[in-house]
């Protein structure tokens, strides 16, 4: 008797389980409305102080700046209607159309100038203070010292040291009274009447244009901004320009957007509501998108991929970041170029992308990615510059090895590979944990640390090989570049040349295009030459699409805008 | 009974205070802080931010305001989330867990007592071992198995509630349910196990002698006994289940205030630490307070006050 109810218990179980495959897909009317999972809830949405790509997803959205990205990443008139650059390209001269803020005010220079120089102030301690470094005096006004009312630089002692006192028991920096930086003068960019802005900049920046459409140099309505400094907690007193307006904000929950009635090119937005969720479990997503609740998501779980990509559902985007290893280049035996380049031919890049990452990733044979212009119309960066070693160079790799003294791994002392913690990292760094034993006989511990924990071995040079991901803030190559200049605070390999940083330094000045090129090329082949670094494979950006969703753009830095989006409806049966 | 509960609240203000001290200390030993970034920040920058949250004071300055300001009710600005204080974040987080933490202990207690009671009183039956079945699988279940599971039944497949989200009714049953299993489960094997110790005490045979009908002995006699032990482990389960299971409330998107209590870690909101524990160990004295008074109305035996000695 017991033993039947059991057999019978457990068979309801099964066939209600079953019963679940059955699914169906939500069917969407032709109502302009869409739903996106923009993954987590972004800790502020001031477009002054915010640095996360959830916020700049938001952000982009409501605001309009000088410039807006199109789908072919080029970089076209928004609020500035038509720009004037001078032949040393250090100053632009912007003159703005009519265009208001959503209390109905108009757009001026003026909110410009203020906006900007509210990012650059010490006060507001913005963390992407120094996207405005490019702007003439933006950097010695970011590190002034306030006192009163003014701004002073910080002085120095007899040996040209930053001079700091004890005041209490704290450390203070000590302000040089005979050299005030008067924010009104000192940083280059004025409004010189409500339509015209100059911005002077430190030094000639081909990217430029590309950088005004950057959240941390949108405007903000310097009447609401100045009075209220809490003018971006509420919804009511969140003033905005760009395309959409934002109606309501649930924390941790959702956010609704519906057409902003009051924006200048309103006649191109066809969608008249967006709902943003902020679902953090990339599964729970996916079942929401399965029935219907979600449209689109930027959070896919990887164990799907290889199905959604096949059923149509998900698309994968090219992505501005390079997944790596790096050297401690000041530890025995990393400090030997030879040994360096032995582990990284001796890896089969094909083989991690194809089995384990599953997600189109592209094996990297160089640092910079692919995606960003070279200068000559139409061509790619990374296709000029084109392979710096083969993968899965077994051979090589061995005679490298040998020659270094280590015969067959005979000899080679024992390493960790710090990564950390995620199960994508630890299955990739097991593959080639493997792959160095097999190819090259030499045996490495894995080790995995909480995030904070890891990013500050990494800081103090704290590991002897260690992961990271770093992504692109611009589509020009020096993004992937001046970090690894010496002394550089995101450089943390200990690695530097100087023939590499008289190169970087050279073509941040350098006018002609085909000639920057050119430099940063010669940069990056030394960089190659001496391989502090691992390159593994170029990220893509994969995201579950409705199929009623046209014109989705998702750029390569991963910012996505609805301006230009439109939802059909789909035909029965799809 | 006025001077105990003086005692006693005076203890639990001790308590949360030992607790605030002990984490305010212990959270400053882990490495990096809540200024580490994907994309470092370049040194100024971090001298900034520091000096604006007076996290460059001098650690015992910032103990002493921070104690201050806790007196006061004010637990601070969140480090991570410009614009929202740590009252904020509670403000918004906590009465959507206590909502469902509210319909998971409903559950837990409307199905979980019956169930208990149904299995002792027909011991070795075929009741009693569904029940047994039940308990087996609401503890043996981990709760994310359970919570997908569900959604993928009831959800995906019937399509009988929405997959996960808050804000309508139907959106809180599947993650109550979840977050019920294990707590129905304890409940129902707790309720059993002193029920069948209670069933053999001689002033239920007496009862059932005096001629009683069977349902006035269970539920005017039996009923209060066996209460005890469940009212013991319901204080301190309905604090856990009030301030968040950040599973479930991951898993079905909503929320609340459980996810906190593992996020401001990774994010070194020294604030929202500090702020989500004092409240979760507040909640947690109360409602052991609560159990302690409910005790005294259970069983007259229980007394608080000293007793004259003749």
């Amino acid at each position: 008797m017991r033993k039947a109810l059991s057999l019978v218990l457990i068979a309801v179980f099964f066939i209600l389980v079953l019963g679940g495959t059955v699914s169906c897909t939500g069917s969407k009317g032709s109502s302009q409305e869409v739903t996106y999972n923009l993954g987590s809830e972004p800790p502020a949405i001031d477009p002054g102080i915010t640095i996360g790509m959830p916020e700049a997803n938001i952000e982009l959205q409501v605001f309009d700046g000088l410039t807006r990205i199109d789908d072919k990443n080029v970089p076209q008139p928004a609020i500035a209607e038509s720009w004037t650059i001078s032949t040393d390209l250090k100053t632009y001269v912007f003159t703005l159309r009519d265009a208001s803020w959503t209390d109905g005010t108009p757009v001026t220079a003026y909110d410009f100038e203020y906006a900007w120089k509210r990012v650059l102030s010490p006060e507001l301690a913005a963390e992407y203070a120094s996207q405005l470094y490019y702007v003439s005096g933006g950097e010695a006004f970011n590190k002034s010292i306030k006192v009163g009312s003014k701004y002073y630089v910080q002085a120095v002692d007899a040996k040209g040291e930053p001079l700091t006192k004890k005041e209490g028991d704290k450390d203070v920096r000590v302000p040089d009274m005979k050299k005030e930086i008067d924010p009104s003068k000192d940083v280059g960019v004025r409004a010189l009447d409500a339509k015209t802005l100059q911005v002077d900049l430190q030094s000639p920046t081909v990217y430029f244009l590309n950088l005004t459409a950057f959240p941390t140099l949108m405007p903000v309505c310097k009447a609401v901004v100045s009075e209220n400094d809490k003018w971006a907690a509420d919804v009511k007193t969140y003033v905005t320009n760009g395309p959409f307006k934002l109606v309501e904000w649930s924390h941790n929950e959702k956010m609704v957007f519906v057409k902003n009635p009051t924006y200048w090119d309103k006649d191109k937005v066809k969608l008249t509501k967006i709902t943003y969720y902020m679902v953090e479990d990339s599964t729970t997503a996916l079942s929401m998108f399965q029935s219907g609740q979600l449209d689109a998501a930027s959070t896919v779980p990887v164990s799907e991929l290889l199905k959604l990509v096949a059923s149509g559902d998900v698309k994968i985007f090219p992505s501005l970041a390079t997944y790596l290893y790096m050297f401690n280049v000041t530890k025995k035996p990393f400090n030997d170029v030879r040994v360096r380049k032995a582990l990284t031919l001796a890896i089969n890049r094909q083989q991690i992308t194809a089995s384990i990452t599953q997600g189109g990733q592209v094996p990297a044979l160089a640092m910079v990615p692919y995606g960003i212009a070279d200068a000559l119309p139409g061509s790619d960066f990374r296709t000029v510059g084109g392979s710096y070693y083969k993968d899965n160079d077994v051979a090589t790799a061995k005679a490298l090895l040998a020659e270094a003294g280590y015969p067959n791994g005979k000899g080679f002392p024992a390493f960790t590979l710090l990564y950390n913690t995620s199960n994508a990292h630890k299955s990739i760094a097991e593959a080639i944990q493997q792959m160095w034993n097999k190819n090259l006989g030499i045996t490495c511990t894995l080790k995995s640390e909480e995030w904070g924990v890891f990013n500050d071995d990494m800081a103090h040079l704290n590991y002897d090989v260690v992961r990271r991901g770093p992504t692109g803030d611009y589509m020009d190559p020096n993004t992937f570049l001046d970090m690894w200049v010496t002394g550089n605070g995101r450089n943390r390999t200990g690695y530097s040349n100087k023939s590499y940083d008289a190169l970087i330094a050279k073509a941040m000045v350098t006018v002609d295009a085909k000639a920057r090129m050119a430099t940063l090329h010669a940069a990056e082949k030394i960089f190659m030459t001496d391989m502090p670094v691992l390159p593994i494979y170029y990220y893509t950006n994969p995201m579950l699409l409705s199929k009623s969703i046209k014109n989705f753009y998702l750029s390569a830095l991963g910012f996505v805008d609805w301006k230009n989006v439109s939802m059909e409806e789909l035909p029965k049966g799809s | 009974m006025l001077k105990f509960i003086l005692q006693r609240v005076l203890s639990m203000i001790l308590v949360v205070l030992i607790v605030a001290s002990a984490t305010f200390f212990m959270m400053r030993l882990l490495p990096s802080g809540p200024f580490a970034r994907e994309k470092e920040l370049p040194p100024q920058i971090i001298k900034n931010l520091e000096a604006r949250y007076h996290l460059d004071d001098p650690i015992w300055k910032q103990y002493v305001d921070y104690i201050k300001n806790l007196l006061r009710g004010d637990l601070g600005p969140s480090f991570k989330y410009k614009n929202r204080t740590v009252n904020n974040i509670i403000n918004d987080g906590f009465p959507v867990s206590a909502v469902l933490g509210a319909v998971a202990v409903f559950l837990a207690v409307v199905i979980g007592i019956p169930l208990g009671i149904w299995g002792a009183l027909r011991q070795n039956g075929w009741q009693d071992n569904l029940v047994m079945f039940v308990a087996l699988l609401g503890v043996s279940v981990p709760n994310f198995i359970m919570a997908v599971l569900l959604m993928f039944v009831f959800a995906l497949g019937l399509h009988v509630v929405p997959a996960a989200g808050w804000g309508s009714f139907r959106q809180v049953i599947l993650p109550a349910f979840t977050l019920a299993g294990y707590p129905i489960a304890f409940i129902a094997r707790l309720v059993r196990s002193s029920m069948l110790e209670v069933l053999r005490q001689e002033y239920i045979t007496t009862a059932r002698a005096k001629g009683l009908s069977e349902p006035l002995v269970i539920f005017r006699h039996a009923l209060r006994n066996i209460l005890i032990p469940v009212v013991t482990v319901l204080g301190p389960l309905i604090a856990a289940v009030f301030t968040g299971s950040f599973v479930v409330e991951k898993i079905f998107a909503i929320p609340g205030l459980g996810r906190f209590f593992v996020t401001s870690i990774n994010d070194r909101d020294y604030t929202t630490i500090l702020g989500v524990t004092i409240f979760y160990s507040a909640l947690l004295v109360f409602m052991n307070f609560m159990v302690d008074l409910t005790y005294a109305w259970l069983d007259p035996r229980i007394r608080y006050v000293e007793r004259k000695v003749s």
